[in-house]
């Protein structure tokens, strides 16, 4: 039940890409309630999701100031 | 769905696309004149498929995940990897454990970014964001921009780059975390954030 934040990083990636299993999910949440660094790359790796789907719309509104 | 009368590709239609997969390829080329190449390979390749384009998604997606493809082609062929799967396992692996220490803590504790959100307006932060997508292995970058970019799901990224899901998850985690590492010092690191960032 208790994960290392290595495991609970790496669950927080995979649920990013499929649905995790109740054990999964239920220890996660107990760990990020307890871990501030984990809870920290929830967020980021949430954050880089939003940066990646701007990423496109920048390259095109940059596209006339470059060179 | 598919519409099977729909017309192929006509090849006037490509050229808009051009600058846009060219800086696409840039993502994990630093040299143009082969982002130029690869796009014109994916142009060919397009024109040569266009009956398996479905009309489902636009042009461009299709396009870029064409482009995807010819990268790693390109990458594997200027022998930077010797395959996909040694990488996953090996390079990849050790990649995360130097992340962690023996007991799985953090070597370096995860830094809060404050609001990250802000630096959605700042060009340079997505200067910084592209080179360290460009500082991923062609793999992890490959399952990463099909994931994020493309929007495919875990399945179709193994059958594009064929590798195992496990893999697959594998080159994903070890993607984020390394972008996040990479971002939190180019960009969120205590006081360089906002420093000589010149954004509009």
């Amino acid at each position: 039940m208790m994960r290392s934040c290595k495991e609970v990083s790496n669950l927080l990636s995979d649920s990013l890409d499929k649905k995790l299993r109740p054990m999964e999910r239920l220890g996660l949440r107990i760990h990020l309630a307890m871990c501030d660094g984990c809870a920290r790359v929830e967020r980021q790796m949430s954050f880089l999701r939003t940066a990646m789907s701007e990423l496109p719309k920048q390259r095109e509104t940059n596209d006339s100031n470059r060179t | 769905m598919s519409q099977p009368t729909k017309p192929a590709i006509d090849p006037s239609d490509l050229d808009e696309h051009r600058p846009y997969l060219v800086k696409y390829a840039m993502l994990q080329l630093r040299d143009k004149d082969v982002a130029e190449d690869l796009v014109q390979e994916t142009f060919l390749a397009a024109l040569t498929a266009a009956g398996r384009f479905s009309g489902g998604s636009s042009v461009r997606t299709w396009l870029t995940a064409i482009l995807i493809h010819k990268m790693g082609d390109h990458r594997r062929r200027a022998g930077r990897e010797i395959s996909i799967d040694a990488i996953a396992e090996n390079e990849g692996v050790d990649d995360i454990e130097s992340l962690f220490q023996a007991n799985g803590r953090y070597v370096e504790m995860p830094k809060s970014w404050g609001n990250p959100e802000a630096a959605l307006t700042e060009r340079r932060f997505f200067e910084a964001l592209e080179l360290c997508v460009q500082g991923l292995t062609t793999a992890a970058a490959q399952a990463f921009l099909l994931r994020e970019l493309m929007g495919f799901e875990i399945d179709d990224i193994c059958k594009e780059i064929n590798v195992s899901a496990t893999n697959c998850s594998v080159l994903l985690y070890r993607a984020r975390m390394r972008l996040r590492a990479c971002l939190e010092t180019r960009w969120f690191a205590g006081d360089n954030k906002g420093q000589g960032r010149r954004g509009s």
